[in-house]
């Protein structure tokens, strides 16, 4: 769908709190901007955000169209253990894109 | 004597211009209708449905933004809450609100005591000056919330944005 960015440290110790970032390319395009004829361009933004860590779900997020485009997430995160970090965005249009990142932790 | 013929033709066409000129703004800057936006009581039952209705209790949120704003079409906002984030004690959810967007809703944000922090960085749309909010639900059902004033010079609403 697009090109997402995310950071992730890829070794932590145990019990450490993690900052990740990530940020994925998308207009999210809100519904109320007209285009060059006038007519209002469809809505079409990010609207559900999941991070799972080792498959349970550690941190979501509900979007609306105040969101930027490209949307920008930063949150934290404590390593418990070694394993992947799996990210998922889905548009209105049902796409879902999913990025993993590994982490070791030590 | 030229001079002073000169500046009062300049004067003459000047407020046309000005007129010209903002209502050129106007229309670039306002193409959502002032009756699209929403309003400090929008916002407030945005609010009311994301609480249930329960009291909010002001204070232990921090909502930080850059108090001047060149523009607002991507402003970094942070939100952090005062939580221990532990199993018994942590913040479930983070919502933020703001009163002079087409819509009062800007974003709920789901924590876990996996966590480790109650902290939530992103960066949103302000289509004017205005006031943005942040209501966090506590694990325990209670709500606090803490909320900002910011001023925005060139609102998210231009066209072509």
């Amino acid at each position: 769908m697009a090109r997402a960015l995310i950071n992730v440290p890829a070794k932590a110790k145990k019990g450490e709190i993690i900052e990740i970032k990530t940020m994925l390319s998308h207009p999210m395009e809100t519904g109320f901007r007209p285009a060059a004829d006038g007519k209002l361009v469809p809505r079409n933004i990010i609207k559900r955000f999941v991070c799972t860590y080792d498959g349970e779900a550690v941190f979501s997020a509900d979007l609306f169209p105040a969101i930027s485009a490209n949307p920008f997430l930063s949150f934290t995160l404590v390593a418990t253990n070694s394993g992947v970090i799996t990210f998922s965005w889905t548009d209105d249009n049902g796409q879902t894109q999913v990025q993993t990142a590994k982490i070791e932790v030590a | 004597m030229k001079t002073q013929i000169l500046s009062t033709q300049i004067s003459k066409t000047d407020p046309s211009r000005r007129t010209f000129l903002a209502g050129a703004a106007g229309a670039a800057v306002c193409v959502i209708a002032p009756s699209a936006r929403a309003t400090p009581e929008e916002m407030a039952q945005a609010i009311k449905d994301f609480t249930g209705g329960k009291p909010v209790r002001e204070g232990g949120v921090e909502v930080d933004i850059p108090v001047l704003l060149e523009s607002g079409h991507s402003v970094p906002t942070i939100v952090r809450v005062d939580s221990p984030m532990n199993a018994q004690n942590y913040v479930r959810a983070i919502a933020v609100f703001n009163e002079r967007n087409p819509q009062p809703n800007v974003g709920v944000f789901h924590l876990t005591p996996r966590s480790g922090r109650a902290f939530v960085s992103t960066r949103i749309r302000l289509g004017d000056s205005q006031k943005v909010v942040a209501v966090a639900q506590m694990s325990d059902g209670s709500f606090r919330s803490g909320s900002i004033d910011v001023i925005v010079t060139l609102p998210a609403c231009v066209e072509g944005a």
